[in-house]
């Protein structure tokens, strides 16, 4: 390890390419809670995208109109806005109507930057996945439907147990393209000062003057995710491939 | 299932129709399909009904399950009305077990899996009891070996016997076929008239809407011709094939056989 960190201080002395987080202890551990906080920021909004999608695209077909009009306005406008406006909408203009407690000196809010973030990313590209998920949902036949009423299926058992999974499987490709689109987005959470990775990196160079090292880092760093994040959809899609259909 | 939890409060008894259809109306718009059916069908009873396409024959037995509802009229199901507003319908789909032309199976389950998800999820019913019975099941409609195949990887017979064993997992008092063989190869065609001679012969009521004129002249108790919303003629199978009165009846049949 000694030998590691030598060889890229050294490298700082004699080409100026400053890689500081990877010889001192002090950026070391800054850039390895950035990455960790960014993991678990892009995991809970993928979680909370996904919900979000499965029950909007079920009040869709609710019988209600008043619900199937709150879910098309709600796509509408999450789709229709920038995402950095909504983390901002979220953390500043939400977030100081909810009530708040006396943390030692000063107001705070029950939900936090990371909070706002996830509940921000999450309904964005919620909005999404509901369409896709919807789309889905449409390409389940009818007559599939007919045959789980038919069995005392109730119209949520038969979402939940038949046209879910049978639809899941014809929008995983689209789904796919919005989650990857979803893990890029979450560096916008720096905006709020949610410690990820982009906010750690602009602390560090801001230390450092190191812009285009931090830089090739972060590169690197959502270039792997998005490649882990691929390589998991397509290990997953062969999973739920039915033998002999489609 | 014995008769007295069976009634469901309703004050059906087993001298009573199982199931009991009278003057239904019912129309798609403007178009009307059926324009006063009646027929009675006892317990245990097997009827068939036959007629041209387009007859309003898988429409009255969607309405006898409540996938389609009436205009006007009746249908009785064990004493439980269909046509009502406030109808139980997990209640109705309880009694009755429907198969379908196109086998409908769902496709990400494996056979056993089709057969043992509705007593599951719908009777909630433990799953090592529900696979005891999707087991007998599977070897009533003689597919051993076959369990953990999807429906893909099916012939059309095969898939249609596991939808056979999926209607029966419920328990259902009465069972609708509509024309569950008519999608099938020729050679097929037996393997499934032989698993519902089968039913029929353990007492199962059953309706089907079919063209098997063989299986009908054999297995029916009673036969109903069917055309244009209307029955047009009625009766048991050796009346109805060797002394057909209506001249429509006469050239359906001259056409059929
Ligand atoms: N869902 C529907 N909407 C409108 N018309 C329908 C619908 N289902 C059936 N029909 C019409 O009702 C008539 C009877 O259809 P059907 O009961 O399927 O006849 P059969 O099973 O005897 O061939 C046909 O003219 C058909 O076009
Ligand atoms: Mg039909």
């Amino acid at each position: 390890m000694e030998f590691f960190a030598d060889y890229f201080r050294e490298m700082y002395d004699n080409t100026g390419w400053n890689f500081v987080f990877l010889y001192e202890q002090y950026e070391y551990d800054r850039v390895l809670e950035g990455m960790w906080v960014s993991i678990k920021l892009i995991v809970a909004s993928l979680i909370f995208s996904l919900v979000v999608g499965f029950v909007g695209a079920w009040a869709q077909g609710a019988n209600s109109k008043i619900v199937r009009n709150v879910i098309a306005g709600y796509i509408q406008v999450f789709r229709n806005t920038p995402p950095f406006v909504q983390i901002l909408f979220f953390y500043f203009v939400i977030g100081n109507l909810l009530p708040t407690y006396d943390a030692g000196g000063y107001q705070a809010g029950y939900i936090d930057s990371f909070g706002w973030a996830v509940i921000s990313l999450g309904f964005f590209a919620g909005s999404f996945n509901v369409e896709i998920f919807r789309s889905g949902i449409e390409a389940v036949p009818e007559s599939t439907c007919e045959a789980a009423e038919a069995l005392g299926y109730s119209r949520l058992m038969s979402y939940v147990h038949v046209i879910f999974p049978l639809a899941f499987r014809v929008c995983l490709p689209a789904l796919n393209n919005n989650l990857v689109n979803l893990l890029k987005t979450t560096t916008l959470a720096y905006g709020i000062a949610v410690p990820e990775m982009m906010y750690t990196a602009n602390q560090i160079w801001s230390d450092n003057v190191n812009v285009p090292e931090m830089m090739l880092f972060l590169f690197f760093f959502y270039v792997g995710l998005v490649a882990i994040l691929v390589y998991g959809m397509h290990k997953w899609e062969i999973k739920m491939k039915i033998p002999g259909y489609g | 299932m014995s008769d007295t939890d069976s009634n469901g409060g309703t004050g059906w008894t087993p001298d009573q129709p199982m199931v009991s259809i009278k003057d239904v109306h019912k129309s798609f718009g403007e178009l009307e399909v059926l324009k006063g059916i009646s027929m009675d069908i006892m317990k245990g009873e097997c009827i068939c009904i036959i007629g041209p396409s387009g007859s309003g024959k898988s429409t009255l037995i969607r309405c006898v399950n409540a996938l389609n509802d009436i205009q006007q009229g009746s249908i009785l199901v064990e004493g439980l009305e269909v046509n009502d507003p406030d109808l139980n319908k997990l209640e109705l789909r309880k009694k009755v077990g429907m198969v379908f032309q196109q086998y409908n199976l769902f496709p990400h389950k494996t056979a056993i899996q089709n057969i043992m998800m509705a007593p599951m999820h719908v009777l909630k019913k433990e799953k090592n009891e529900v696979e005891a019975l999707a087991r007998e099941l599977v070897k009533k409609v003689r597919l051993e070996g076959k369990e953990n195949s999807y429906p893909g990887e099916l012939s059309g017979g095969q898939q249609q016997r596991v939808a056979i064993a999926r209607s029966l997992a419920m328990t259902p008092d009465v069972m609708l076929f509509d024309e569950v063989t008519a999608a099938l190869d020729p050679e097929t065609v037996k393997e499934v008239l032989t698993t519902i001679q089968d039913l029929a012969e353990e007492g199962m009521t059953c309706i089907l809407v079919t063209h098997e004129m063989g299986f009908a002249r054999e297995v029916a108790n009673h036969i109903y011709f069917t055309d244009r919303g209307v029955i047009v003629e009625h009766g048991t199978p050796s009346t109805f094939f060797d002394e057909a009165k209506d001249p429509r009846t006469q050239e359906f049949l001259s056409q059929i056989l």
